[in-house]
């Protein structure tokens, strides 16, 4: 059995080898994905143009700016003077803002008698940005706020604080980099895409050519057929892990933080229940163009906006929650994020190994049924 | 003691009766004809024996294991070439048999011998490495072969193994198949050439999932064929067929390249009536009238229009 198994490793691997197209697919596919999605999809939200109008010209208000523009994350593009040219300036996108500083700004403030406003305009086009940067201009304020009560008090000599004072750390990713997030994401994108297409297309080659015929008609079973063909895949898969990894490493500085023996694990769970998806397209396909198809869309898109991936499962509705479980690199991906990000334990994820390992079963036995009906239609 | 014995075999695809209960036996060591039209069923009686397709209905023992209840014991019995190539392309030859002899489960001494079997019999000696989709098409059949038997198999099936080759490679490649007929492999091969037929010891022939015909290629010819046969060469085929077609002397015709084959009965008294009946009138010249010995082409195209004509 071992031997028979071994035979058509050998007999797959030899022709991969000698698919250039092919080879060159397989390896080079993922690293250029991963510098894609690694460099272009990106939450982060740096360097945000802003326009300011200063209608006070007082120290306090250029105090002001010039607390906000010293942070990283503004750019202060331009300053104006009527609102006809903060509108001109949002409707043209020089600016994906607009602060306002009123005038008597700075005699408010000391007099202590009416409320001070601040207006900031935002783009909301892009609602998550627009998100984030409001965030970052409240804190922005908090802080001027803060500087601007420590001088007064400092002047009447008593010392004046906030009665409480949030300390917010970020674990796991403290600068809330999108590529650290990602990572994980984009191992479980590329090593399903690459497992569903090439083990669907290597077995309708086969029926396309006619030399299933010749495999069927040797004593050989289904089961020894199979492994033996995703031997080879599940062994380049890892390659691919690999090299997303180290890739990750120098283009990003991301770290495993976890242990690699659960990453093994993980990921072979993972290429098993991929496999099984890509062997269930090449029994119901007849031809390559229509398993290339097929395989395609099954893998990229649940894997793309179903998994987790980019967005977040819970915020789905509850009817697209239960469908994300159409594609196992859900449950690979919270693995992943738990052992690379986090560097937790088995006891963190240790139902999505099961998840896994029953998919691939489930997709494995309707696979071997449907293959045995189909022989009775040759 | 028969190698392969076929019990009202019937398969059914949804109302499409391609095999229609066909029974027959083939002795050890034989070569036996399967002989039809394209969609006669022939490849769907071979694939069922093969155990690769279940019957409907039905059973065939083949050496010995029943293709309903045991298909795995046949496969490892048996050897089949199908009617497309089934080599890998992307392979070199040698590729091609250690695959497929790792497929059957040989390694070590076994394989080699046998590598080295095959590469003989295909004339692939010093060519190991070449790419199997580049070799001839007569190379690359007698490859086939030595593959699908790589295993040494009691019983060879081969689905047309000649289609497409030309003469020469065929006669070569027969003379591999009585080969292993003569080391007592039984053979049960379906092929287009009649003339290959005759290479056979037993043959039968299938029309629309039946069996019309059977027996050697000789007991065929007098069974089936009681009528003399001639052989009519003359200047116009096609006028002299019309003609030939209504006299009381003709049972059946046929054009047979540029001559013209009729079946007579005893209305007929001499040839020489053919000659006068063309020439006077309607001016045909009558270059030779023949009386031949029928070919099995000749039978199976009367049996064939018998069926016709009765439907």
């Amino acid at each position: 059995m071992l031997n028979r198994i071994i035979a058509i490793s050998r007999k797959e691997v030899k022709q991969l080898l000698r698919d250039k197209r092919m080879m060159f697919v397989l390896f080079f596919f993922p690293v250029f994905l991963l510098i894609i999605f690694g460099y272009a999809v990106n939450f982060d939200v740096q360097n945000v143009r802003l326009a300011v109008q200063d209608n006070d010209h007082t120290e306090t208000s250029r105090d002001l700016i010039k607390t906000i523009s010293s942070s990283s994350y503004f750019q202060i593009v331009e300053y104006y003077d009527n609102d006809k040219r903060g509108k001109e300036i949002l409707d043209e996108g020089i600016a994906k803002g607009l602060m306002i500083i009123p005038t008597d700004f700075e005699k408010n403030i000391f007099s202590a008698k009416e409320e001070v406003k601040v207006q900031i305009l935002l783009d909301g086009v892009d609602g998550n940005s627009a998100a984030i940067i409001q965030n970052y201009s409240i804190a922005a304020i908090t802080s001027f706020n803060k500087k601007l009560n420590k001088n007064a008090s400092n002047k009447i000599g008593i010392k004046l604080e906030a009665p409480i004072n949030l300390q917010s750390r970020f674990w796991f990713n403290p600068q809330l980099q999108t590529t650290i997030y990602m990572l994980p994401g984009l191992i479980a994108l590329i090593l399903i895409v690459t497992a569903v297409i090439t083990v669907s297309l290597s077995l309708v080659r086969e029926k396309e050519r006619g030399t299933i015929e010749q495999i069927n008609v040797s004593s050989l079973t289904i089961f020894e057929l199979l492994l033996g063909k995703l031997f080879p895949y599940v062994i380049i898969s890892y390659i691919n892990a690999a090299i997303i990894l180290l890739a990750g490493y120098i283009l990003f500085g991301v770290v495993v933080m976890g242990s690699y023996w659960l990453l093994f694990v993980s990921t072979f769970l993972f290429l098993f229940a991929s496999t099984a998806i890509g062997i269930f397209i090449s029994v119901v396909s007849d031809s390559q163009q229509v398993a290339f198809t097929i395989a395609t869309f099954a893998s990229l898109l649940p894997a793309t906006i179903l998994s987790g991936f980019i967005f977040p499962i819970e915020s789905m509705p509850v009817i697209i929650q239960w469908l994300t479980n159409v594609t196992p690199a859900k449950f690979f991906i919270i693995a992943l994020r738990g052992i690379i990000i986090k560097g937790v334990g088995l006891s963190a994820f240790w139902d999505q190994w099961i998840y896994m390992f029953l998919f691939a079963t489930f997709f494995m036995l309707i696979s071997v049924v449907k293959y045995q009906q189909s022989l009775k239609k040759l | 003691m028969h190698s392969i014995e076929v019990k009202n075999l019937r398969k059914e695809f949804g109302n499409f009766v391609a095999v229609n209960d066909i029974s027959f036996n083939v002795n050890s060591g034989d070569i036996f004809g399967f002989l039809g039209a394209n969609g006669a069923g022939k490849t769907t009686a071979i694939k069922m024996m093969c155990g690769i397709l279940a019957p409907t209905s039905g059973d065939a023992l083949v050496h010995g294991f029943s293709i309903a209840k045991d298909p795995s014991n046949v496969k490892l019995n048996i050897g089949y070439m199908s009617q497309r190539f089934s080599l890998y392309n992307d392979l070199s030859v040698v590729e091609n048999i250690n695959f497929f002899g790792g497929v059957y489960g040989l390694s070590g001494k076994d394989l080699e011998k046998r590598k080295d079997w095959v590469l003989e019999i295909a004339n692939l000696k010093n060519e190991e490495k070449v790419l199997t989709g580049s070799l001839p098409g007569g190379i690359k059949q007698r490859l086939a072969l030595g593959t699908a038997v790589i295993h040494k198999p009691k019983i060879v099936f081969l689905d047309e193994p000649t289609s497409g080759v030309d003469p020469l490679s065929r006669r070569a490649f027969w003379e591999l198949i009585q080969n292993l007929s003569s080391e007592g492999v039984t053979v049960l091969v379906t092929t287009h050439y009649l003339e290959e037929a005759e290479y056979c010891n037993d043959i039968i022939l299938m029309d629309a999932g039946e069996i019309i015909a059977n027996g050697s290629s000789k007991v065929m010819k007098e069974k089936y064929l009681k009528n003399d046969i001639l052989e009519i060469e003359c200047s116009d085929v096609i006028a002299g067929l019309e003609i030939l077609e209504k006299q009381n002397f003709v049972e059946e015709t046929s054009i047979f390249g540029n001559n013209i084959h009729i079946s007579i009965n005893k209305n007929l008294k001499e040839l020489n009536q053919i000659n006068t009946l063309l020439k006077s009138s309607h001016n045909i010249d009558v270059i030779r009238v023949q009386k031949i010995v029928p070919t099995l082409e000749d039978v199976f195209i009367h049996l064939l229009e018998k069926r016709r004509n009765a439907k």
